[in-house]
């Protein structure tokens, strides 16, 4: 079952990456990463904190983050397609995608 | 009917004076009202017409009131005033309430208002609070007065808080017992049969003395059970009439008694023993720490022990227990490699060795694991052990331990470091200085994890908290400073980047996570650093403040500096995390209603202008500051304002953790 689960949103995901049938764009994404709650655990930005993992800069590739958010069974609730669309999902990680590399710490005087 | 007439007309003075205030209230009150009508009458047009006062109502408003006359011999509350100074206490935070008019009478004009002073406050939780905070810093506890009902219906939250934290404080609650004799109305309604029930729940202990000598006794007995480890809240039951009465001897001079400190519980030797055995013969020990360090001499002992085994420390913040700056600091992660684990003073051991996951599994209850290997020996030393109440389950869920020991575990290090420094064999000495080692490797990675954490999403907007923090410490670091508060559970940037090795650097936390406690316990806290030439910061939760914003204003009042610098992520976050969880585990899309958390958990539309807020009450305030550019400039305005003696307040908006 683990693997039939995987499959479907990584199939999903080359579709979504190869048909052109859905553009996902970064500004819809950020609207969509808001009003679905990733912000709570994860930052605005993706920089994550306490309460979840960094997810931007350099996010993970579309297909591992939809097998994570469909099921996930860990302190992260699991998004369900009835949730978080799968084109919401593609607008998220494209948002997630935009966001730019922070500086490094070594640049930064206050954290050195 | 005529014996309760004559009652009436013959009992003691202080039943007629609370008429007497009671109806001067209602003249006080009244009064503008009258006024008011007058004047539009003789030079404006015309308005409704008012019933002219009655002749008693005329009389009481414009004539000489009777001689009162005065009480006879040693107010009852000098005495009490008296017994409270034998025990040093510099304030007292209160909300005042005329079940304790006689002792605060007493207090200001008997007393002088020194030892304690009293100190203004808006609202019972706030004065609770302010003497939690208070303690942690100057580990002397203060006194609060209280309405025994209302008053204290207030403080639970507090007191809850406290016992929690295992924070001692005396709690005075008036109540007017006499239900005979005691004036009718708002008096009755604030009397009691037994007002420490509210809190006995959460409370070391408490007592209702019916004299002024039973009074001195349990007083002192309360500071001193409050003051024996495990610390903890106590209160006392102050009847109206003991208060105000005149001292009646009864043949017996009254006195004060002693007090004279309780040597804290130490360890059974054996189990010292046997627990030292262990630790020395293990191959990775771990020592966890909650609030082991009552004081600051706890600090050196728990580093002595530490490095004698070359033994990481998970200090779980309860209280500053180990520096923050030493390689042996560590965290959770060291956990599911030790074999042996010596839990010093923790609030939740089984929390500590096992994991609970909030997820939807065994019927959406949640699912439990054990983080240990099978084996590992556990060690507690626990003075909560001694003191546990049923009903409130602070004492979290039931840990089998190998070794438990009833016993302050500072009182217990000096024994515990000798016997393992007795029990190391020659043999394991090597392996030791080798564990050293790999913990400074595995230190310097940690530390420099942080910094790269640290400085992701360093320029957003709103600001992130790491960059709030560090930009705050930018500003503090060659100063005294004491972090007396950052309330939020899962904000943890100072312990993780500022170099945290005092006591007074860190304090912990609320200890029942009752919200509220934030804002409160740092002007507390202020308050003791002040008269230590300390400068005290704060993290300021957003929720937490609007509990009781008030205290802004004592503080002010009382000229409390303290520097607080808001994390203002406009929501209840914990709750916008928890109901996000429930919303996808029942397959439902969240209910956000405008906002950007779920209903019920946001704190915007309208966005509430703390600075504004502080302003009003007398503070030096800035913002709302969303731009991490201005962010330096701010902080250093408000440093300033704070170095002069006064608070400062940032309304800075931050990412959500």
């Amino acid at each position: 079952m683990t693997s039939i689960r995987f499959i479907a949103p990584m199939a999903l995901a080359i579709i979504l990456a190869s048909n052109g049938a859905f553009a996902a764009s970064a500004e819809e994404g950020k609207t969509a990463y808001v009003k679905n709650g990733c912000w709570g655990c994860h930052g605005f930005v993706g920089q994550g904190g306490s309460a979840g993992p960094k997810l931007a800069p350099d996010p993970k590739p579309l297909d591992f983050m939809a097998a994570f958010i469909r099921h996930t069974n860990g302190t992260m609730p699991p998004y369900s397609e009835k949730i978080l669309s799968v084109e919401d999902l593609a607008s998220i990680h494209a948002y997630l995608r935009s966001i730019p590399k922070s500086a490094d710490a070594k640049s930064i005087p206050l954290l050195n | 009917m005529t014996v309760k007439k004559k009652d009436t007309e013959t009992k003691a003075g202080r039943r007629n004076f609370l008429g007497g205030v009671i109806a001067s209230g209602a003249t006080a009150v009244m009064a503008p009202t009258l006024a008011g009508a007058a004047e539009p009458a003789a030079s404006g047009p015309a308005k409704a017409k008012t019933m002219p006062p009655s002749a008693k109502t005329a009389a009481s408003e414009t004539a000489i009131p009777p001689d009162m006359g005065h009480s006879a011999g040693v107010p009852g509350s000098d005495f009490m005033v008296d017994v409270i100074k034998s025990v040093d206490i510099k304030y007292l935070p209160s909300n005042c309430a005329s079940s304790f008019r006689a002792i605060h009478e007493s207090l200001i004009n008997y007393g002088g208002n020194t030892k304690p002073e009293f100190l203004t406050c808006m609202h019972e939780e706030s004065a609770v609070a302010m003497a939690h905070g208070y303690f942690k810093i100057a580990g002397k506890p203060l006194i609060t007065l209280c309405h025994g009902t209302v008053g204290l219906q207030h403080a639970t939250m507090g007191v809850y808080n406290a016992w929690c934290d295992r924070v001692p404080l005396i709690i005075l609650g008036g109540n007017d017992m006499d239900a005979a004799h005691r004036p009718p109305g708002v008096p009755t309604f604030h009397a009691a049969q037994d007002i420490n029930a509210i809190v006995r729940d959460y409370t070391k202990w408490d007592d209702t003395p019916v004299s002024l000598q039973h009074f001195s006794q349990s007083f002192v007995r309360a500071y001193k059970i409050a003051m024996t480890p495990p610390y903890g809240p106590v209160a006392i039951s102050l009847d109206a009439g003991l208060q105000q009465e005149p001292v009646k001897e009864h043949g017996e001079k009254l006195y004060i008694p002693r007090y004279v400190p309780t040597s804290p519980p130490q360890g059974d030797t054996g189990a010292v023993k046997e627990a030292a055995r262990l630790l020395a013969n293990a191959t990775n020990p771990v020592i966890v720490v909650d609030r082991a360090a009552r004081t600051p001499e706890g600090i050196p002992l728990l580093v002595q022990l530490a490095e004698l085994l070359q033994a990481k420390v998970f200090d779980q913040g309860g209280r500053m227990n180990f520096p923050k700056t030493h390689y042996l600091s560590s965290g959770p992660a060291a956990i599911p490699g030790a074999d042996v684990i010596i839990g010093m003073e923790l609030s939740d051991f089984w929390g500590t060795v096992n994991a609970f996951t909030d997820n939807a599994e065994n019927g959406g209850i949640g699912a439990n694991s054990t983080k240990i290997k099978p084996g590992t020996k556990l060690i507690s030393i626990s003075s909560v052990d001694l003191n546990t109440k049923s009903n409130y389950q602070d004492f979290q869920r039931y840990q089998v331990i190998d070794v438990p020991m009833a016993a302050d575990a500072q009182a217990t290090l000096p024994a515990l470091i000798e016997a393992v420094r007795s029990a190391i064999p020659n043999s394991a000495k090597d392996a030791i200085a080798k564990r050293g080692e790999a913990a400074k490797k595995s230190y310097a990675e940690v530390k420099l994890r942080a910094r790269q954490e640290a400085a992701v999403g360093w320029d957003a907007s709103p600001i992130s908290t790491a960059r709030v923090v560090m930009e705050t410490y930018a500003q503090i670091k060659d100063l005294d400073w004491s972090l007396v508060a950052a309330e939020s559970p899962g904000f943890n940037w100072p312990q993780r980047l500022w170099p945290m090795e005092k006591y007074h650097h860190w304090l912990g936390r609320s200890g029942g996570y009752g919200v509220g406690y934030g804002s409160p316990a740092a002007i507390g806290a202020a308050l003791a650093n002040r008269d230590l030439g300390r400068f005290s910061v704060s993290f300021q939760p957003d929720g937490d403040l609007m509990y009781a914003p008030g205290v802004l204003w004592t503080a002010a009042k009382h000229k409390i500096p303290l520097l607080s610098v808001m994390i203002n992520n406009r929501g209840y976050h914990q709750e916008v995390m928890h109901v996000q969880r429930l919303s996808n585990f029942r397959n439902r899309k969240v209910n956000l209603g405008g906002d950007m958390g779920p209903v019920g958990t946001s704190i915007m539309n309208p966005d509430i202008e703390y600075h504004k807020l502080a302003e009003s009450m007398g503070w030096w305030a800035k913002g709302p500051i969303k731009d991490p550019a201005q962010l330096a400039s701010a902080i250093k305005e408000a440093v300033a304002v704070v170095k002069s003696g006064q608070p400062a307040l940032l309304n800075v908006w931050t990412q959500p953790r």
